[in-house]
């Protein structure tokens, strides 16, 4: 691996500045980015930054002139529905390209449809164009175990897979490849897929975000779009969540955004409903306790359904 | 070819230099890529001075952002026709332009055994010249092995 602008065995130094590399790479705005922007995640963050710390050390070795063995970056992000993995992969393919790993560092999502095929001879061409369009940056494949079928051994998942592993294997340079999905079915996935497991050097976890935690995404969700909790509304929103955990299809971050845009809708009519009187600035951004009190969470539940 | 020595095909750029090493055609790629440019892979063995008309090496690429995906399109081509000519076009599809930007050949056969002067009489003893490669004499697909 070369990293554009420092000189292998430059005049024989025998020592680097840690600290001048890192500044230099900026990599620790991301890192700062992502420990501000990103609420919980601890063990994810920890790894990011390992991986920082790796890439960087890699970096001065180069400048040394020791060898430097690639490593391998590709990675799977397992986790419930919600929990931040394709925020995180953006944000990847950022520090990546601060690292120089990446040349280009953007990030090409993709899930089963845009790798396989419908008939035989489609999935290859399929496959190699988005892996042509990923190479520079990074490769996000969401739900990764689709792409394995295992009731049908005619699936031409597998033939993705082949393609993939090879990609990753022999184009190292070239491209990150994140598998992400849920975490069982990810295990799954990877018992029957061997190689593909042990191609893959990092196995992230996402956690599930705790109560706490959910109510300060919701805060700076609503931040982001210039709205505000009332004093009451916040304490009712903390009660949402309590009891939305406690009920089917509960996806972390994805059911507050979801929560948060129906409470949206119930302030624009409550407004809409009182026309007549001038509303300020601040009603128009505030979110009332009744907005979320009136969600179907609170209704009582009724015996016989 | 009287302005060509060396028996060399001579078409798109680059054709009378020697021949680009596989970083100067990256390098080629990535400005192609900077410009929004599709890039295709085309071969032929079929080699004239004026012959357009290549066979493509699978589909055009489009939405690239690195060159690494067309030389590895390029290297696959090698693979599978190493005694062709192989050429890269970019193609710009802005409105006004729509046509190629870049062509330039990354593939020669070992050896080419260069253009012959064909001449052909006609009325009131007219001579009308042309070139015609002496590879071109055998059968497709046996002109370069």
């Amino acid at each position: 691996m070369t990293f554009p602008g420092i000189a292998p065995a430059a005049a024989a130094k025998d020592s680097v500045d840690l600290g001048a590399v890192y500044a230099e790479s900026q990599v620790g705005e991301v890192l700062q980015k992502l420990e501000a922007e990103l609420v919980g995640l601890a063990p994810v963050k920890a790894r990011i930054g390992d991986i920082a710390a790796l890439l960087l050390v890699e970096r001065a070795r180069a400048s040394l002139g020791l060898s430097t063995g690639s490593p391998s970056l590709h990675m799977s992000f397992t986790g419930n529905p919600g929990t931040g993995k394709t925020t995180v992969a953006l944000r990847m393919s950022e520090i990546l390209h601060r690292l120089g790993y990446v040349r280009k560092g953007h990030l090409v999502a993709v899930t089963r449809d845009d790798l396989v095929g419908q008939y035989i001879g489609h999935t290859a061409p399929k496959t190699k164009e988005i892996l042509k369009k990923a190479m520079g940056g990074v490769l996000f494949i969401d739900e990764a175990y689709y792409l394995y079928r295992p009731e049908n051994e005619r699936d031409y998942g597998q033939e993705a897979i082949e393609i993939l592993l090879q990609v990753m294997e022999n184009q190292r340079d070239d491209l990150v490849v994140i598998v992400a999905g849920y975490k069982e079915r990810m295990d799954t996935f990877f018992r029957s897929n061997p190689g593909l497991s042990s191609r893959i050097a990092h196995h992230i976890e996402f956690p599930d975000y705790a109560d706490d935690e959910l109510l300060a995404i919701a805060e700076r969700m609503l931040d982001g779009m210039q709205y505000r909790l009332s004093a009451g509304a916040r304490g009712v929103l903390a009660e949402y969540i309590t009891l939305r955990r406690a009920q089917p299809h509960f996806a972390n971050a994805r059911s507050i955004r979801n929560a948060l845009d129906r409470a949206r809708l119930r302030q624009a009519t409550r407004l809409f409903n009182r026309r007549g009187v001038e509303v300020d600035r601040g009603a128009l951004m505030t979110i009332e306790a009744d907005d979320i009190r009136q969600s179907r969470v609170f209704a009582p539940i009724r015996p016989g359904t | 070819m009287m302005t060509n020595h060396g028996n060399r095909l001579t078409q798109g750029q680059f054709s009378f230099l020697p021949d680009l090493t596989d970083a100067q055609i990256t390098a080629q790629f990535a400005y192609a890529l900077a410009q929004g440019w599709a890039v295709n892979v085309e071969y032929t063995d079929d080699p004239h001075p004026r012959n357009t008309y290549w066979e493509m090496f699978g589909m055009p690429m489009f939405d690239l952002r690195d060159p690494a995906g067309i030389l590895a399109e390029v290297n696959a081509c090698r693979a599978t026709f190493p005694h062709h000519y192989i050429r890269v076009t970019a193609f710009d599809s802005t409105r006004g332009w729509e046509t190629p930007r870049m062509s330039f050949i990354v593939n020669r056969p070992a050896v080419e055994p260069g253009f012959r002067l064909v001449r052909q009489e006609i009325e009131g003893r007219a001579i009308r010249y042309t070139v015609e490669s002496y590879a071109a004499q055998s059968p497709e697909g046996t002109r370069y092995e």
